[in-house]
């Protein structure tokens, strides 16, 4: 309509209809613009600083930096630490990410299917998500203690023996591990629930009709592929979530015992803020971005391909 | 192909009776269609019918044996929804195989993974592949077995709903208005091809609507309900000439019936309106009753005096509808008033734009209501006696 | 006969009927022992916090205090540390990023919305692309030119990263492409500036989508641990959870009690909220999370 007039208009209307374009991009400039200088001054620039960083030998408070090349990732790729630390995330990743998916969606179900009871439930798992992690991780490591924990004093009380569960290298990531997915799975079920909603009355009763007489049938004709595309967002999140332990590490193990819990972050954080080998953090920091970049590659397709259906 | 009978079908969501005892015979190969208002209880009915919901007294029968204790996939019967309720996640052919695929393997062969594992899982899904395509030839949608329903237009997956419950052979179809996702048009064109396909398959169809058209045009014999209860079954003729109710009179035909308050008079004749219906009702003197009329059995008076013995008042014309073939006329009656008495009559009636005029109806043709809504038969009817109908002029006249 | 026909629905409604009580069982059984697994460290913290040591530091099993410490264990907390302070800073870091965020999200999601401007398209792609760096990335370049400017153990240092939510101004785009053009057409005719327009006619209707995030950004950054260990050390300014850490340390770790009752007190604003509005909590979260 407005092309149409534009075109055989005379010159009076033509130029109001101009006013009017012009008035609409200064405005959007306008309202724009506190937005587009806090993203070049919080992630552009930074962004792009941290880039350069990588590859010089700056370290915090040093006055002068040069050109290292790639000896920062290269010294990353020799550096023990690092090894380890990219080997416990990815290792946290994998036990956390079937756990909390997979327990989120099973208690989703079993939830869903809940009338009276289900805000109870729902309110019961979600808890843990709202709640402070650092001021719950000095509890859990309270309930974990070897000797004072109640976990151990039930473990002793049905003969199960006693662990150390957070000073025991081969079981300090695992305990962390189940900590992160007790903060995921309510996270995980409210998605999940979220994604059963939606999924049309009507299907279940065709289905029923149609012969998906018992839960299994069910689940696998109507429930995981509808879910299908709830589930693939799930997991990247969760990935990233998951990706990023720091706050349970800094808390309760601080990377021990003997560096069974070095997870990237937390590498990061010591290298760039406690030794202030800031070259060096900033080239990590390359490598977390691009695992990160990674996941939200996925995510992008898994949320185009949401589209169908 | 099967009978159905149900057997005082009572149902209720807390206090309230949704269904109130419903007792409902239904012949071998009969296309029955449930008709009511929404709210009236024939989605619940044919809910029940189905098994996925539980009554709360009597019994559902398929050939003369209860069902009440199988489920929904053991009874026998196919289900077409309003929605269509097509797994979006399918291919056309998945739809309307799954049926047999439930049918057909077993649950570890249809496990995924494992169900590689059986020998005769590919035989058992070629031969389901070649029964889709069969019925899929019938709808005349083979062109569309790829395809997944987000992809198809509305009558594509009405299509598809009908295949995939045809494919399994079913003793009753149940369809929950099927036809009211669709537009007009599309509309009009499926109830051609649903009867066409009730006479070809010859199974018993149960079909709900709200659309008192469907119900007309493509039943063997409809049953109207409202409020839980059935208030008349018979075939759609029946229904439109003998109402049993004023609730169906009104339901049934449009535009619709022609409701005028009557009063019966000391000879037990009603009186619309000031004038006198020349039968006898039964009905107290003094008790008050419906007179319905429909629109083509009521028109303008021709020209000229009415004839000895008749009342002649003027009635004014408010408006007249042009349909084409016919007009529709709105009538202010003097004592109705802001209701307005409809007539149809032909196109090429000369009813002038604003004129005053003489209704005139056939007391033969009206359907008179008692005070309840029931229906009452008349008896002595002056044209009986005469062999000629009495034509009664019902006028009244209100400027505007 | 009618005995005869009764039989075989009555068995089947039986047998159905204790399928369904087993049902139940199970998984009533298996969530509330999920339940339990997910309150535990909840209760116990509660129960620990009034116990005497004594109580605490034995290795048995014993759960219900003999001996109410609670006043002793809560007071030793509060005067050991300043924790209603942590929870003050809280209150007040949540509140100023929530507003900022909020202010410069909007009239950035109504133009990415409804305005045609040069670099709208640019400016979109890189709010997407900012959608996944989490605040770790640019840390490192932040905390230099922060402590350049002196300006590290501020209020200001703690919430400058936060200010751009691009998941605000991104949520915000996507609820503004759906308010009808034609009532912000009749706005203008009516004479209304686009400031008017935009937090008289749009910004209400947003609410939904301006509550749930709220929700999604005052958990986040109630929280948030890794920024403020970076650039804060002074103990006055901590927020909640390094307030715990500062709190942690200097009891290392060895007065359970009153630990449990430090985070008793830090945790409870946000938990509390929840029990209160927990609908609001759990759609911010669905609605923040699927977008």
């Amino acid at each position: 309509m407005s092309t149409l007039s534009l075109a055989r208009a005379p010159a009076g209307r033509r130029a109001f209809g101009g006013r009017q374009a012009l008035i609409e991009k200064l405005t959007g400039i306008g309202f724009a613009t506190p937005a587009i200088i806090l993203l070049l001054l919080i992630d552009l620039v930074p962004l792009g600083v941290l880039g350069v960083l990588s590859f010089t030998d700056y370290e915090l408070g040093g006055t002068d930096a040069k050109y290292v090349g790639l000896a920062n990732f290269s010294k990353a790729m020799a550096d023990p630490v690092f090894r380890r630390s990219m080997w416990n995330t990815l290792l946290y990743v994998a036990i956390v990410l079937p756990g909390s998916v997979g327990l989120g969606l099973l208690v989703a179900i079993l939830v869903h299917g809940r009338k009276r009871t289900r805000s109870f439930y729902e309110m019961v798992y979600f808890l843990p998500v709202t709640a402070t992690l650092i001021a719950m991780a000095t509890v859990w490591q309270f309930l974990l203690h070897p000797k004072l924990g109640p976990v151990n004093a039930f473990l002793r009380l049905i003969g199960a023996g006693e662990y150390a569960f957070l000073s025991e290298p081969s079981l300090a990531l695992p305990t962390l591990a189940v900590i992160g997915m007790w903060q995921l799975i309510g996270f995980n079920m409210v998605l999940f629930l979220a994604g059963l909603s939606s999924i049309p009355k009507d299907l279940y009763e065709a289905a029923e009709i149609d012969g998906c007489a018992n839960g299994i049938d069910r689940f696998l004709t109507i429930t995981w592929p509808l879910l299908g595309p709830m589930t693939m967002f799930v997991i990247v999140t969760t990935s990233i979530t998951a990706f990023k332990i720091f706050d349970t590490v800094a808390v309760m193990t601080r990377g021990g015992p003997m560096g069974s819990s070095e997870v990237l972050l937390y590498a990061i954080y010591l290298e760039g803020f406690q030794y202030f080998h800031t070259a060096y953090a900033a080239a990590l920091t390359v490598i977390f971005l691009a695992f990160i970049l990674a996941f939200a590659v996925i995510q992008a397709f898994v949320l185009d391909r949401r589209v169908h259906y | 192909m099967a009978t159905v009978a149900l057997k005082g079908i009572t149902k209720n969501f807390g206090p309230a009776p949704v269904l109130n005892g419903i007792d409902l015979d239904i012949a071998e190969g009969e296309f029955l269609t449930l008709v009511g208002a929404s709210g009236c209880g024939k989605s619940t009915l044919i809910r029940i019918i189905a098994g996925l919901e539980p009554q709360s007294a009597g019994s559902v029968m398929v050939n003369g044996a209860p069902i009440d204790h199988l489920r929904p996939h053991e009874r026998r019967v196919a289900m077409v929804f309003q929605s269509y309720a097509l797994y979006p996640h399918m291919t056309v052919a998945g739809n309307i195989g799954l049926p047999l695929t439930m049918q057909h393997l077993s649950l570890w062969e249809r496990l995924p993974l494992i169900k590689l594992l059986s020998p005769r899982r590919r035989r058992v899904m070629a031969e389901i592949g070649a029964e889709v395509r069969a019925v899929a030839s019938q709808l005349q949608i083979e062109a569309l077995l790829g395809r997944r329903p987000a992809a198809l237009s509305g009558g594509q997956r009405q299509r598809v709903a009908l295949g995939r419950a045809m494919v399994r052979h079913p003793d009753v179809f149940l369809m929950d208005e099927p036809l009211s996702n669709l537009d007009a048009k599309l509309r009009v064109h499926m109830r051609t091809e649903l009867a066409e396909l009730h006479a070809r398959l010859k199974t018993t169809f149960i079909y709900v609507t709200h659309d008192q058209v469907e119900a007309m045009t493509m039943s063997d014999r409809v049953a109207m309900m409202d409020a839980g209860h059935i208030l008349q079954l018979g075939k759609p003729a029946e229904l439109y000439a003998r109402p049993a109710n004023v609730r169906v009179a009104q339901f049934i035909g449009s535009p619709a019936i022609n409701l005028l308050p009557a009063r019966i008079g000391e000879d037990g004749a009603p009186e619309v309106l000031g004038c006198r219906l020349p039968m006898a009702t039964g009905l107290p003197a003094g008790s008050s009753a419906t007179v319905g009329i429909r629109p083509e059995a009521i028109a303008p008076a021709d020209a000229g005096k009415p004839e000895a013995g008749q009342v002649s008042l003027p009635a004014v014309l408010r408006r007249a509808e042009n349909l084409g073939a016919e007009f529709i006329l709105h009538f202010d009656v003097a004592g109705l008033g802001d209701q307005p008495v409809l007539c149809r009559v032909p196109a090429d009636h000369e009813h002038g734009t604003h004129g005053r005029t003489d209704l005139v109806f056939d007391a033969a043709q009206a359907h008179v209501f008692d005070a309840e809504g029931n229906r009452v038969e008349p008896s002595g009817l002056a044209q009986r006696a005469s062999g000629k109908p009495v034509r009664l002029y019902l006028t009244g006249g209100t400027e505007r | 006969m009618r005995a005869a026909q009764a039989k075989p629905a009555g068995a089947g409604r039986i047998v159905r009927l204790a399928g369904r009580l087993l049902g139940g069982v199970l998984v009533h059984g298996f969530l509330l022992a999920g339940a339990a697994f997910m309150l535990l460290p909840f209760v116990w913290m509660l129960v620990t916090s009034i116990k005497p040591p004594d109580e605490i530091f034995t290795a048995t099993l014993s759960f219900w205090p003999k001996q109410f410490y609670g006043y002793e264990n809560y007071s030793f907390a509060l005067t050991s540390a300043p924790l209603l302070r942590f929870a003050l800073n809280g209150v007040l870091i949540c509140a100023c990023i929530l507003v900022v965020q909020l202010l410069v999200a909007i009239p950035c999601g109504y133009a990415l919305a409804k305005l045609r401007f040069p670099g709208r398209q640019t400016l979109f792609v890189l709010t997407l692309l900012a959608l996944a760096i989490p605040v770790q990335v640019p840390a490192l370049p932040l905390y230099i030119a922060l402590a350049d400017l002196g300006l590290l153990n501020t209020y200001f240092a703690i919430m400058v990263p936060f200010f751009l939510s691009v998941f605000a101004i991104f949520l915000l785009r996507q609820f503004f492409k759906g308010f009808p053009d034609d009532i912000i057409q009749a706005a203008r005719l009516d004479g209304m500036s686009e400031f008017e327009i935009v937090w008289r006619i749009v910004t209400p209707s947003a609410w939904p989508a301006i509550a749930a995030f709220a929700v999604f950004s005052i958990v986040a950054h109630w929280n948030d641990l890794y920024w403020p260990l970076i650039v804060i050390s002074d103990v006055k300014l901590a927020p909640p959870p390094l307030g715990m850490m500062f709190f942690a340390d200097a009891e290392t770790g060895s007065n359970y009690g009153a630990l449990t009752a430090a985070a008793t007190i830090l945790t409870a604003p946000l938990v509390v909220a929840f029990l209160f509005a927990r609908r609001r909590f759990i759609d911010g979260i669905t609605m923040t999370g699927v977008k």
